[in-house]
Parts: C-alpha cells; structure tokens; sequence
C-alpha cells in the first residue's frame, strides 16, 4: 500500500471538508478500498474515515417506509428484527454478501457508492425503486448506477441514507461465485402497487439492469411458469473466465424463476 | 503517522504507527503479538482474524488506525492464565489443527460464532459460519466437530452458572 493520510471525520459536514485534501477518498467499511490500496489499484493520497459518523448509522422503520444509514454494515441489515418483518428480501440479500467477518465492517453506503457490477445491493435497490440520500440531495437507483463503478456521486458527495417503500413481495436469488460468493447471476423480484421490478447484478456488462423481457412476463402473471420460453438476450451479458453471455442470460432466467417462487412463499 | 490507541487483550496500548499500517501488522510488529497470522492478505482466508468491539473481522483488511478507540481480543488474550479457554480446548481435544497456521483464525472465528448461537449449533451451520476461514490441510472435518463441542461445553457452564446463580438467590 502506498503512504496515505489518514483522517476520521466527526460529522458529515466535516468529512465534506475533509474530502477536499489532495486525492481524498472516502473511506466506509473498507472491505473494498483497503484491498484495492494493498494492491495498488487505488492510491488515495488521504482517507475519509465516516465509520465514526453517528449519523450514518441505523435502520429505521416506520409503517412499509425503511431508511437505512449508509454506515449500516451488512450484518445489522441481516439482523434487523424490524427489517426482517417488513422487507426480509434485503435482509437476506445483505446475509448472502461476503463472510461474516466482512459483514461486520461492509456497509451498504460503501457497497453502492462503489458499484461492483457484481455486488448485491445495486439489484435490491434497483428492484425496490429505492432513493439514495446524500449530503445535497435525493437520487432514485435508477439515477444512481451508472455503469462500472460509476455513480451519479460527485466527489465530494457523501451517501447518508438508503430510502425505500416496502413492498408486498420481494425476494433475491443469486448464483454466488464459490470463492468470492460475489454474484455471477443475482435477481432481485419485486412486486407492488406499481407493478413488477426485475433488476439483476452480476450478468450485465455495463453494471446492475432492469429486465424488461421478465418484467412483462411477470407483469401478465407473477409465477415461475409466466417465465418459461421467455428470451433474454445475451448481447449485453458479461463473459469472463467464471462465465459466458449465454450462461449468464440463461441464470438470469433462471435466478428470476427462484425468485418470484421465493417471493411468492414468503408473501 | 497516526497517534493509535487501544486496548488489547485487556492491557492499554499505544503506538505511533504510518496511516497505512495494517491492524494485523500493528498486533504483530509493534505489540509482538505474532498469534495473529497474515495468509493470503487478501481478506479471503480469515488467518488474521480477530476480536474488534467483539465482532470477528479480518485485522488484514483493516488499517491500525481505523482500529483506534477499539477494544481488541487476539488469541494470546483467550486463555484465563494457564486454562485453555473451551474453544481452544476443544480444538486440542479433538485434534482440529493439523500444521496450525489457520488455527488462530479459527478459534477466534469459532468463538464469535458460539457467542452469537447461544441456543446451540449444528454441524451445517458451523461449516455455512466458517465459510470465511480456510484451512490449507483441508482439515474442516475436526475443527467443525471441535466447535461443535466447545458449544455445548459453553452452554452447559453457562446454564451451570445460571442454576448456580438462582440457587445463590434462593438460598
């Protein structure tokens, strides 16, 4: 790892201030960052610790409406008592990320504001048509991932909360790689008063999608059957040494098909 | 350079350390606490881990100074003297370290997952647990029979403190 400065802000305001040392960059849980520092594919000249920020963390639910701080880590979403009650398709989903040692330090802000194209959360909050907060103003998902590791965040921008409306049913399935347990294929279902929400992470080569081949067949009925013969196409699927186009087009098929089963058991 | 501060294994310590230095190297180098193994340095096999606030987490993946304010555990502060703690005990017991470089790692994993499962475990949930622990001898079959006894070990002195306790308020 090259030298860097270390600096733990207090508040959001002053890692605002903070960011604008040098080549700054936020630092949340680090299960990303600090891995990508050791090997040299990221070298911030300072961090911006927000993991001592009180008001970044928690998970509030009030009626079917969640916020999540973005500090939250990936083991109190997958624990959250309230949350498992009104939306435990996130709950899971943040479960299945990593090992538990990594979930006790990942959170949810740090994982979208990275924007792996294999993460699970850019699905979740795609599929639940969620809004990302920040320190200057309100993002819908489908405005913030913007391609690999790309956001609708400018540099100094700071994610403080994740907002979503809980819906009916909602379920997430992925096919994990066995060593890294990212998604090769992960499908999140959902289904409101606003009608289906398939988005999928992992498969994409531009990042977390929407299907719209599943959504209509799901839309006509919310069953695994409505999906059989359904195409998906592979044009713009991810190949890589863990995966083809094809195959990945094939689990996305089969991964939504999990997952409206799921969703309509847990319902 | 960071001034770092923490407790470790119950004892005060302090240490001026670059921003950059690792948790796992901070416990090594400058506490000489080497019970902490670095193995893949990557967060993948989980050598390194150790208690911090009392979570498990990866001390590869975590830089010293982040750590600051922390309460950390590390295998050199489980043993009550010279009593094995039950999780270390259970390993010896049941011969759950073949070359031992995972073993640290894995006893402080074990631990933290005993302490969250007070009702008990069974063999899939401990071998769905360590999923972040790898062992290089593959030698998974005794270390998940090894924390499957020190659970019951814990419960049943626990429970014995318990009844100890009410019998105390009884009398």
């Amino acid at each position: 790892m090259y030298s860097v400065n270390y600096h733990r802000a207090s508040s959001v305001a002053d890692a605002a201030k903070l960011i604008k040392k040098g080549d700054a960059k936020f630092l949340s849980g680090g299960m990303t960052l600090i891995p990508a520092m050791k090997t040299r594919l990221a070298a911030p000249s300072d961090l911006v610790d927000l993991n001592h920020i009180a008001e970044l963390k928690g998970i509030k639910v009030s009626g079917k409406t969640v916020t999540i701080g973005a500090a939250t880590t990936h083991y109190e979403v997958a624990t959250d008592e309230k949350l498992k009650k009104v939306c435990p398709a996130i709950a899971e989903l943040a479960g299945l990320i990593g090992d538990v040692a990594v979930r006790y330090r990942g959170t949810i802000g740090g994982s979208i504001a990275n924007n792996d194209p294999a993460a699970d959360y850019p699905a979740a909050l795609m599929a639940l048509d969620a809004t990302v907060v920040t320190n200057k103003r309100q993002i819908p998902a489908e405005k913030f991932f913007k391609g690999l590791f790309e956001t609708a965040l400018k540099d100094d921008e700071i994610v403080t909360a994740v907002t979503f409306t809980a819906p009916p049913k909602a379920a997430y399935q992925k096919f994990p790689n066995p060593a890294s347990r990212y998604a090769i294929t992960g499908v999140f279902v959902t289904k409101g008063k606003d009608g289906v929400r398939v988005a999928v992470t992992g498969a994409g080569d531009n990042g977390v999608f929407r299907s719209k081949e599943i959504e209509a067949a799901l839309a006509k009925k919310f069953d695994a059957a409505a999906l059989d013969g359904v195409k998906v196409p592979s044009a713009n699927m991810m190949t890589d040494m863990h995966a083809s186009a094809d195959y990945r087009a094939n689990l996305v098929l089969v991964m939504a098909k999990r997952a409206v089963t799921a969703a309509n058991a847990g319902a | 350079m960071s001034e770092v501060s923490l407790v470790v294994n119950g004892r005060r310590v302090s240490g001026v350390v670059e921003d950059r230095t690792l948790l796992v190297h901070f416990l090594r180098e400058h506490l000489g606490l080497t019970g902490t193994h670095v193995g893949c340095d990557t967060s993948q096999c989980g050598a390194c881990v150790v208690h911090v606030d009392g979570k498990a987490v990866k001390s590869c993946t975590m830089l010293a100074a982040q750590a600051s304010g922390s309460t950390v555990v590390t295998i050199e502060g489980l043993a009550d003297g010279a009593d094995l703690h039950p999780v270390q005990a259970a390993f010896r017991e049941n011969h759950a370290l073949q070359c031992g470089f995972c073993t640290p790692g894995m006893i402080m994993a074990s631990v933290d997952i005993i302490n969250r499962h007070p009702d008990g475990l069974d063999e899939a949930t401990v071998r769905e647990e360590l999923e972040g622990n790898i062992c290089r001898c593959t030698g998974y079959h005794n270390i998940v029979k090894a924390v499957l006894a020190a659970s019951k070990a814990m419960n049943k002195s626990k429970a014995k403190g318990k009844s100890a306790s009410r019998a105390k308020q009884a009398a």
